[in-house]
């Protein structure tokens, strides 16, 4: 389902050499801050490009294929949402037909995010701002969905709230995706398979 | 004085209409791409901030007068530049490009690039990243640095007066015929231009102010 192959970044100090290949349909990367996980979801995005090595989804390089055209859902770390639209602006951004509007309704349910479209992005509380982040990502029927630390910023007892939406993606929506984080205690309940990184190395791997 | 107001506004505004495009792409190239030769475009383009504007005026008619490489150029089409209406628009042109780049520069740069990827993996094309999240964050800096170029287009005279010369129902600016009133020794003139002169560039600096205090532009 996702393998990079040998995938080469230069950073600050030292070289990313990633090499793993994930069939779960939700896989975690975990290391200590500064490993390269962010670095990984950027190049399997498609906006970061590495020196070398291939990026491959469903058994396809992707190499050449810019990021608009990867059919990749991407929750980065920290404020995403923008800040000059709507909530319902933000999640139609992506979506250009009518086709899409079943699967945007049903997204729009399972985040449980339909009280929220008129608001402005500034009035939402951190988790709100996660679940529309992850919505806006989601409604393009992505092929994979990254998280890059979609805990991060949020007060304890709002983490399990999020975990459960997340479980929700998994099993209801049945879109694979790629969990970055720093905290093992995230993982456990999320994903089947997680990949242990250091200082830009695959150093482990666990399944399920 | 009427018809030597209404000339530098309407030229004011014509070269403020070539500059925002012009210097959004230069300052957007400048915020967002690394390449060999962006320290010399850098320093270009800032240098009429520097030069004595008379020089930059001198440099204009060396490039747009009959025997320069764009004036002869131009005049194989018919058009002629040098003490024309069109002088003082380009004279306007080079002396406020540097400021608005500046604030448009600053004001993209100040753009996360986080939101122009999400954009990105969200299928949006370079043209609507852009337009849709760029500019629009941008827009308080661009609005800003399009006030200050209009009101430095308005107040332009030493690039002006090498290049388009200061012909009374031709080229006659603000600027320019304060300048000529003094001269004349029509002090009463002179002031009332002068009056004029301040009230615009009042009314410009304290929209760019407003604007600048405003969290967001709506």
């Amino acid at each position: 389902m996702l393998a990079l192959d040998h995938v080469r970044v230069p950073l600050a100090h030292f070289e990313l050499d990633i090499t793993f290949e994930t069939l779960s349909r939700a896989t975690g990367i975990f290391g200590p801050s500064g490993a390269g996980k962010t670095t990984i979801l950027e190049v399997i995005a498609g906006i970061r490009h590495p020196v070398s090595g291939h990026v491959v989804i469903d058994g396809a390089a992707v190499d050449d294929v810019p990021a608009r055209r990867r059919s990749i859902g991407y929750v980065p770390q920290g404020e995403s949402l923008f800040p000059h639209m709507t909530v319902e602006k933000n999640i139609r951004f992506g979506v250009r037909d009518h086709e899409a509007e079943p699967f945007l309704q049903r997204v729009i349910d399972v985040l449980e995010i339909a009280p929220l479209l008129p608001r402005g992005v500034g009035a939402l509380s951190g988790g709100e701002s996660k679940r529309v982040a992850l919505a806006r990502a989601l409604v393009r029927s992505p092929r994979l969905l990254l998280l890059d630390e979609p805990l991060s910023g949020l007060d304890r007892p709002l983490h399990g709230r999020v975990i459960d939406f997340l479980i929700r993606v998994r099993d209801e929506l049945r879109v694979p995706m790629v969990y970055v984080t720093h905290d093992s205690a995230e993982l456990g309940r999320v994903v089947f398979e997680t990949i242990f990184i250091d200082r830009g190395s695959v150093v482990a791997f666990e399944s399920e | 004085m009427t018809s030597i107001v209404l000339f530098t506004l309407r030229s004011a505004l014509i070269s403020t209409v070539i500059v925002v495009p012009i210097g959004l792409a230069i300052a957007w190239t400048l915020a967002r791409l690394d390449w060999r030769g962006k320290s010399l475009v850098e320093t270009v383009v800032a240098l009429p901030l520097v030069m004595p504007p008379v020089a930059t005026g001198l440099i204009l008619l060396k490039l747009l007068g009959r025997r320069g490489i764009i004036g002869s150029f131009l005049e194989g089409m018919g058009i002629d530049v040098v003490f024309t209406w069109r002088a003082v628009v380009a004279a306007m042109v080079v002396m406020s490009m540097p400021l608005f780049v500046r604030s448009a520069r600053a004001a993209l740069e100040e753009v996360n690039v986080r939101f122009e990827n999400v954009a990105r993996t969200l299928g949006a094309s370079e043209p609507r990243v852009f337009f849709a999240i760029t500019l629009p964050l941008a827009m308080r800096g661009v609005v800003g640095g399009t006030l200050l170029a209009l009101a430095r287009a308005i107040g332009e005279f030493g690039a002006t007066i090498v290049v388009a010369g200061n012909i009374p129902g031709r080229t006659t600016t603000l600027s320019l015929a304060i300048f000529g009133a003094i001269e004349m020794g029509r002090d009463s003139e002179a002031y009332r231009l002068m009056v004029v002169a301040v009230i615009i560039a009042f009314a410009a600096l304290w929209i760019h102010e407003a604007i600048v205090r405003r969290g967001t532009l709506r």
